[in-house]
């Protein structure tokens, strides 16, 4: 049996490795589902095709991001993954409902003749993608809180998850996302749908500051191990960056969408959700099912984590390649014309 | 209170599993075999340049992205459940069968997402041979995910390689004994003909429609007959690979063989029951209908060959019996009724009528869903059988489930039912409205806007 546990710490590379999948995850569905999000408020129909076009390609092999997630949590910390999908059941199973009712609704609506018949589907695909946000988001803001465990398994209610913060945290999400959204169209599209796509993200970006104010104001106050950690010397000093950088880029990208910029709006809201990613990243670590389990305490196997470590190392450089290859095969500004 | 709760929780979890996956398995089962189908078709092209295998592509394209869609998000769904519905399963499972799920979305799914969009969306954007390599790779990558989909679930049947130590966990000891456990090449090798045959008789039966028709004769005709050789060819070819099957399972799960053939004492030269009612409670067949001594033949080869019955297994040991063998029996007729098609189709070949013998049509039209019944009426048999263990003689399925309270389950389930059949009959609306449409006939002009140009530039060349 391959066994690298002597040499490696496999739990915090795993820790680091879902994180990282994750975090691709809400970048790369992030952009399609703000796109959803602001679906009904583009400002015509070509407008709106040209939106699906832009993410139609991309759209499957974003989602998979949250396949990998899922799976990786599940080879890496099997006792996580079933403490943490039987906690946040509900929001899973509504997450997953939005998920479908946006993934079908591409195909269904390239198929759709009927004014009708694609009015069904654009509501669907918008109501999708708000529905998935808010649940994603509701999920994070309880695994802030921490999450109840006995016996290795969740022992809290089955409505545990409707809480103010979690409110707060799944509405924030919305808006993060559209941010995202909107920057991407300002990227992939021109003319009115261009114009329509920056006055958007300016608005988006107003209500995405307030929130990421509240979630950083009352976050301290959720849990005394979170003041400690960020308002202790020395680590407030080393921690500081974090949310500086976060204003400046803040600042910039509401400087870009007043300016003529087509990238880096959405570059600076990637890096700007990297930070947000980071501080709670701290924040958690080392929790992998807060605050009960920690990655060494939730570790598969040793070996089990060794033989997909090997897979990782293989393919997943092969997966990054092929994906950036259909990034690049689609470049350049989207069409309104039915692609197939 | 707890205790009613949790009893029916088990079963709204098992119920909801097998309509999830129920669903969700017969887009796999038609994407496997249409992916493959696709790439004959433009390989055909690539070869003859003729117009009327585009037309059959851009066609059937369609209905594969609706059906890979739809698997998709049915898909996601079934890597959540194993940890909303059973987060014990997962818990002491979860170092072994874990990798080969991880496995299967590295190797297999991002492979066939990343390459869907290409071959969707790449018309004009890639080379012919990029996008005839895509519609490859698609291929390949459905074949690559039922390797690992059907490895992990052949170790639920055959588990091996693998200690259970103090904590109660599962830990691997062996990764090739866990992927090649004893039952799964012959599961792997018979979902993937499974998957050709059910898309086989769907483009076989939609091509029977047009030539009944007399629409898209010329399209229907070759897509009838790519069809129907698979039926002559494939459909005898699985009837084997089950019979293989079979002595496979009764050598490793004899409990779940007894429930299919529906043998409740141990019997020397055991009948083979076409009908009978099984009655779990009296632990007997009512309305038996047998022919002697053929069980054993097929199963053990010899007349007086001896089988154990499912008394022997003790009550608490039986899977479900009348599901398992009345799926059983659904199967393996429709197998027949599949072999029969391409005996029949042999035949009318060699007298050069098979495209105007319309009696014949009428029977491939009426065929076109049967792939779907044999393949669910096939998980059935397997997975009602695996009873009552979800990892087979080691975890049972009681001690399998989160301890999630039921009433959870039966919103989730309610949710799902409504959710798949409004989906599942969006879907095959759109489905049934592009055959009834059919391939769009003169327009190979804007197949490859871009690429024409570039195989300009190598003609050019080579002369």
């Amino acid at each position: 049996m391959i066994d690298f546990s002597n040499f490696l710490d496999l739990p915090l590379i795993w820790g680091l490795l879902i994180a990282t999948a994750v975090f691709l995850y809400v970048l790369l569905d992030g952009f399609d589902l703000g796109c959803g999000i602001l679906f009904p408020f583009a400002p015509s129909d070509s407008c709106r095709s040209k939106i699906m076009n832009s993410i139609a390609p991309f759209w499957d092999g974003n989602e998979t991001w949250l396949v990998l997630g899922a799976g990786g949590l599940f080879v890496a910390f099997p006792p996580a993954y079933s403490i943490i999908m039987s906690a946040f059941y509900m929001p899973i199973i509504l997450m997953l409902v939005g998920l479908i009712f946006r993934g079908v609704a591409f195909e269904f609506r390239f198929k759709s003749h009927s004014k009708k018949q694609k009015k069904i589907w654009d509501t669907s695909f918008h109501i999708g993608s708000i529905l998935a946000a808010l649940m994603q988001g509701i999920i994070l803001g309880n695994f802030i809180q921490g999450i109840e465990v006995e016996n290795r398994a969740f022992s809290g209610g089955a409505l545990d998850w409707v809480n103010g913060f979690s409110i707060i945290t799944g509405i924030a999400m919305i808006f993060g996302y559209a941010l995202l959204g909107s920057t991407w169209l300002i990227m992939k599209t021109n003319n009115e749908t261009q114009t329509w796509a920056r006055k958007t993200a300016k608005y988006v970006l107003i209500y995405v500051g307030i929130f990421m104010s509240i979630i950083t104001i009352t976050m301290p106050f959720i849990s005394e191990r979170i003041i400690d950690l960020w308002f202790t010397i020395p680590n407030i000093l080393l921690l500081a960056p974090i949310p500086l950088i976060s204003i400046i880029t803040f600042l910039t990208i509401y400087y870009d969408l007043n300016k003529s910029a087509e990238y880096r709006p959405f570059l600076l809201t990637i890096l700007l959700f990297f930070l947000s990613y980071l501080g709670i990243a701290i924040s958690m670590y080392p929790w992998i099912v807060p605050y009960e389990m920690d990655l060494w305490q939730a570790a598969a196997a040793p070996t089990s984590q060794s033989i997909m470590l090997i897979g990782i190392t293989i393919f997943l450089p092969v997966v990054l390649t092929y994906t950036g290859y259909v990034y690049y095969i689609f470049r350049g500004k989207s069409s309104e014309k039915a692609m197939y | 209170m707890m205790e009613i709760l949790n009893s029916n929780a088990e079963i709204l979890a098992r119920i909801q599993f097998a309509f999830t996956i129920g669903f969700h398995i017969i887009f796999p089962a038609v994407t496997i075999g249409l992916a493959s189908f696709l790439t004959v078709i433009e390989y055909k092209y690539l070869r003859t340049n003729n117009p009327i295998y585009v037309e059959i592509y851009k066609m059937w394209i369609k209905i594969f992205a609706v059906c890979f869609g739809m698997g998709v998000v049915s898909g996601i769904v079934m890597s959540y459940q194993f940890g909303t519905n059973w987060g014990l399963f997962s818990d002491k499972v979860g170092n072994v069968i874990g990798p080969l799920l991880g496995y299967e979305v590295l190797t297999a799914f991002f492979l066939e997402a990343s390459f869907l969009g290409i071959m969707l969306f790449g018309w004009g954007k890639v080379s012919k041979r990029m996008h005839f390599t895509s519609t490859c790779i698609v291929a390949v990558g459905t074949l690559i995910s039922a390797f690992w989909i059907l490895s992990a679930n052949s170790w639920m049947q055959t588990p091996q390689g693998f200690e259970i130590k103090e904590d109660g966990l599962l830990y691997p000891t062996s990764w090739m004994d866990i992927i090649f456990n004893p039952s799964f090449p012959y599961r792997l090798v018979h979902m993937i003909l499974a998957a050709y045959l059910t898309t086989a008789f769907v483009i076989g039966g939609v091509s029977a429609f047009y030539l009944l028709k007399n629409k898209f004769v010329k399209h229907a005709k070759v897509t009838f007959t790519l069809a129907m050789l698979m039926a002559i060819f494939i459909a005898p070819i699985q009837l084997v690979v089950g019979d293989y099957h079979g002595l496979n399972t009764l050598k490793h799960q004899p409990a779940k063989v007894a429930a299919m053939e529906g043998i409740w004492e141990d019997e020397k030269g055991a009948a083979l029951r076409l009908f009978a009612i099984p009655d779990q409670e009296n632990q007997k067949n009512h309305m038996e209908i047998a022919i002697p001594k053929l069980a054993s033949i097929i199963l053990t080869h010899k007349a007086d060959g001896e089988i154990k019955g499912l008394k022997s297994f003790g009550v608490e040991n039986q899977p479900p019996v009348a599901i398992v063998f009345w799926s059983f029996r659904v199967m393996v007729a429709i197998g027949f009724a599949m072999i029969l098609t391409g005996i029949i189709a042999a035949f009318l070949y060699f007298k050069k009528n098979i495209f105007e013998t319309r009696w014949f049509l009428y029977w491939c039209a009426a065929l076109t869903p049967s792939g779907f019944i044999a393949v669910l009426a096939g998980w059935f048999v397997t997975e009602v059988g695996r009873q009552p263990y979800t990892v087979y003689g080691v975890i049972r399925t009681a001690d399998s489930l989160s301890p999630v309270i039921g009433t959870q389950i039966a919103i989730s389930l309610a949710i799902f039912i409504i959710v798949y059949t409004f989906i599942f009959g969006a879907g095959t609306y759109y489905i049934l409205k592009l055959i009834k449409k059919g391939p769009v006939v003169g327009e190979e002009e804007k197949f490859y806007d871009h690429s024409k140009q570039a195989s300009l530039v190598n003609s050019i060349n080579k002369s």
